[in-house]
């Protein structure tokens, strides 16, 4: 046990393998406890691989490489020194007589040398023992590995180097016309999952518009005494949590998903929101929404939210939501259709307030007036139930008394 | 003047040269065993190992009854210690032992020649009137007490080993110079009995070997039991009850009615002819022996405390199986890097391989492991919990490069970290061998485990 081995540790049920994105560190560098020694990317989060102690590193995998969890990436040897253990660390004293014993060849391992080889692979058997008759010692069996990984590190780490940006190669100026840089393995990982919820589901967007006036009344008459209270602004994202809510209780078709030739009807309401981060878009998960308060919900958007864009979300941050909201209002747009966030259903595309003239009552009104857009999988939910559901979300925020009511 | 012949003629039947002897029968030969003294065994069985365990476990006794016995709840009025019974009980012991000795010779058909040996050529040695020849002779003829040349041993007042496990009264004043071994084993005999004993020793630390942290908290132990420990003190002399010792500038003086000298014992290998047969010495006196034990005589060979190397019965008996088996033309082993070696005080010192000071100061990259018996729940129920198990491991493979041990014990539970030294094995291999719960041996393994910093049961 005199190697400290860094492995990839589990980071939830549903994430079985990762990438390593960077390695932070250098092998033979000498690493101390707590040390950042590389990013790990999953599909769902970016995460830190902490040094557990201190000593020289030995890197087990390059960059890039897909590693599964608990596998073991990189060695600490807490000895500070990077080279194979050698005859000279053999007893220091002398046997003069050693001859050989009757028992030559056993195939009996210590104990160390099983687990060694249980968890590298190296095969003791194929080991020359320095031990009494021949055996092998943990001290042969580390030796061993150390060789076999010095010799699979080096050609990855030649591979790995073209991840440092290429300008151009084929620019004879060297001027830099286009840029190349190889996907990060989050950023492809979030590409192939767009393309399967595109490719698996039977994916249909169905529009309206609402009118923003009520809620923004209402933010304007409370919102002093909303801070006041809870130190914090009223947003639209809790008017918008609770009336998705509010559907899905109306229309419970839409909180569904297929798995393989079953339907999951979800009797809960935890609500993903997506959020843009300089990674990548992530969507963390506001638990429980039926039972929190508009400020609750608040909080807890702010709160995720900004973990999210610090990259210090973690794994059951991201898991287990039933739906989507998505706001690419804020960035402005008038009108998209957004991709599923599969397994869900649905995923509820919010849109930039434009006031646009409006006819109610039969005159024209300046009114503020949002678009928005329900992708579903029309596989599971029916073109009725996605448009009762819009309209359900439409009348909630166009009169949220209605989610008092729960009507 | 008669003469016969023999395969193999053994000098000496102590633990080295009766083992060798019946090792060689049990292959096969035909054997002498020569001895001076009509019981065998040796220095071990007849005045050392033995008979001083007789009493250290007497005397353990004795001390327990007199000082712990009440906080188990059993109450004894005012115990008293009959020396004669004691000292009857220890030879008892011993009889035993050199009987049974005696007995296996018979039965393996070992020839016993009671007698002086001497080299008559280097074939050939003769025992008062009679020359036995034979093809091979071992040279196992022990150890004596070194004397000190201006107090030498009187047998009444200035003692070696021989005599201080044979006192007829418990001495009012015990002076015991030299804190080694045999030292501090008698030293903690007659502290029990109720003697006040003071160790005058030269070195800055007693039990020499020992690495620092082991001899600190052996020495506040022995304090606590009453000893007196004075370190880096030469002796001068004893004259008129009173020995005189110097520490610097210091004078010191201690007044002693029994004075034991412990400083060492040297070879044993005055009128053995050893000149006739031509055989070498070195600069102590020691025989010089090269591979396979060989003397620089052909068909001479020698073991034990005759040679270099530390004088423990257990070696010797290690060198004589192996040159009985080298004889025979079989292949022969010892591995004279792995000899444990014990203090039988109460704790027990018990030590192998190499300490944490030594691999420190020879530059050996080291982790050490080490686990309280304070956290070991046999020990605390058993009252040993005072000591510790310090595994020394080398830093890069783990493998196992010496042990010390400070406890109750020490000595039965070394050997298993010797078995795995044996096999090249890691501290690891040791932290993952099963140990019966609840036993003392589990301090060992939790050692293992902690030069990797996994023990469990400590921090």
């Amino acid at each position: 046990m005199s190697l400290l081995e860094v492995k990839i540790p589990p980071m939830g049920e549903s994430i079985v393998s990762g990438v390593i994105a960077q390695w932070h560190v250098s092998d033979g560098d000498t690493v101390k406890n707590g040390q950042n020694l590389f990013e790990l990317e999953t599909d769902k989060i970016t995460s830190d691989g902490i040094a557990e102690g201190d000593g020289v590193i030995s890197l087990k995998a390059a960059e890039g490489a897909e590693v599964k969890i608990g596998e073991i990436v990189a060695t600490i040897d807490p000895a500070g020194s990077s080279a194979a253990p050698t005859d000279k660390s053999e007893s220091p004293l002398k046997t003069e007589a050693a001859a050989p014993g009757p028992g030559s060849g056993s195939k009996a391992q210590s104990p160390a040398v099983r687990r060694i080889a249980a968890e590298t692979g190296v095969n003791p058997t194929d080991i020359k023992g320095s031990g009494k008759d021949g055996r092998v010692t943990k001290g042969d069996m580390l030796a061993a590995d150390a060789a076999r990984s010095n010799k699979t590190t080096e050609p990855a780490q030649v591979a790995a180097n073209p991840k440092s940006k290429i300008v151009n190669p084929k620019s004879a100026s060297g001027s830099a016309k286009q840029t190349r840089k190889r996907m990060s393995p989050l950023r492809a990982k979030i590409a192939s999952r767009l393309v399967e919820a595109q490719q698996e589901a039977a994916m249909l967007t169905t529009f309206n518009e609402v009118d923003l006036s009520a809620v923004m009344g209402l933010r304007k008459k409370y919102q002093e005494s909303f801070v006041k209270k809870n130190g914090f602004k009223l947003g639209f994202m809790s008017f918008f949590t609770k009336a998705v809510v509010n559907a899905l209780k109306e229309v419970p078709g839409v909180n569904a998903q297929i798995d393989g030739n079953e339907i999951v009807s979800n009797h809960y309401y935890d609500i993903g929101v997506a959020v843009s981060t300089p990674k990548g878009l992530m969507v963390p998960v506001i638990r429980d929404c039926e039972t929190k308060s508009m400020a609750g919900i608040e909080s807890d958007i702010a709160e995720v939210a900004g973990r999210a864009r610090d990259g210090k979300i973690t794994l059951a941050d991201l898991e287990g939501g039933v739906f989507t909201i998505t706001n690419g209002g804020i960035f402005g747009s008038m009108l998209s259709t957004p991709i599923l966030n599969a397994p869900q259903s649905a995923i509820l595309g919010l849109h930039a307030i434009n006031e646009r003239p409006m006819a109610v009552n039969g005159e024209v009104v300046i009114r503020p007036m949002m678009y928005l857009a329900l992708s579903y999988d029309h596989r599971l939910v029916d073109g009725r139930e996605a448009v009762t559901f819009l309209v359900k979300v439409k009348e909630a925020i166009e009169d949220p008394s209605r989610l008092l009511l729960e009507i | 003047m008669s003469q016969s012949s023999f395969d193999l003629i053994v000098i000496g039947a102590g633990p080295g040269g009766y083992v060798c002897a019946f090792r060689a029968a049990q292959l096969g030969l035909n054997v002498a065993l020569i001895e001076k003294h009509s019981a065998l065994g040796g220095t071990c069985l007849n005045v050392g190992c033995i008979p001083s365990k007789a009493l250290l476990h007497s005397s353990e006794h004795f001390a327990f009854v007199r000082d712990h016995a009440s906080a188990h709840g059993i109450e004894v009025a005012s115990p008293k210690i009959d020396i004669a019974k004691l000292m009857a009980k220890k030879e008892a012991v011993v009889t035993k032992l050199t009987g049974g000795v005696a007995q296996l010779a018979k039965a393996r058909k070992v020839k016993v020649i009671t007698g002086e040996a001497k080299f008559t050529d280097a074939k050939t040695v003769k025992v008062g009137d009679e020359s036995h020849t034979a093809k091979h002779i071992v040279i196992a003829t022990g150890s004596a007490p070194v004397e000190l040349p201006f107090m030498p041993f009187d047998g009444e007042t200035v003692v070696s080993s021989d005599h201080a496990i044979g006192f007829d009264t418990v001495p009012e004043k015990l002076v015991v110079v030299g804190g080694g071994a045999i030292g501090l084993e008698l030293g903690s005999v007659w502290a029990r009995l109720g003697s006040e004993v003071t160790v005058v020793e030269f070195l800055p630390q007693i039990a020499g070997a020992s690495d620092k942290d082991i001899v600190r908290n052996f020495t506040r132990i022995l304090k606590g039991q009453g000893l007196t420990i004075e370190v880096g003190a030469k002796v001068t002399g004893y004259k008129d009850g009173v020995l005189t010792a110097e520490r610097g500038d210091e004078k010191l003086s201690f007044p002693a009615d029994k004075v034991l000298v412990s400083v060492g014992r040297r070879p044993f290998t005055d009128n053995l002819g050893l000149e006739t047969a031509g055989v070498e010495l070195d600069e102590k006196k020691r025989i010089k022996v090269g591979t396979k034990l060989k003397t620089n005589i052909d068909g001479i060979y020698a073991i034990g405390d005759v040679v270099a190397g530390p004088m423990l019965a257990h070696k010797a008996e290690e060198d004589g199986v192996a040159v009985a088996e080298w004889i025979a033309g079989k292949a022969g082993h010892i591995n004279w890097d792995l000899v444990p070696a014990i203090i039988y005080t109460n704790p027990e010192i018990a030590m192998v391989g190499i300490g944490e000071d030594v691999a420190k100061a020879a530059g050996i990259k080291v982790k050490v492991g080490k686990f309280n018996f304070a956290a070991n729940g046999r020990a605390i129920a058993a009252d040993t919990d005072d000591g510790f198990v310090k595994i020394i491991a080398d830093a890069e493979s783990d493998k196992i490069l010496g042990a010390q041990i400070l406890g109750h014990n020490a000595g039965e539970l070394i050997s298993e970290v010797v078995t795995h030294m044996e096999y090249g094995g890691s501290a690891e291999d040791l932290g993952r061998t099963i140990h019966a719960h609840p036993t003392m041996s589990e301090a060992v393994k939790e050692a293992g485990l902690a030069v990797s910093k996994c023990a469990i049961h400590a921090l």
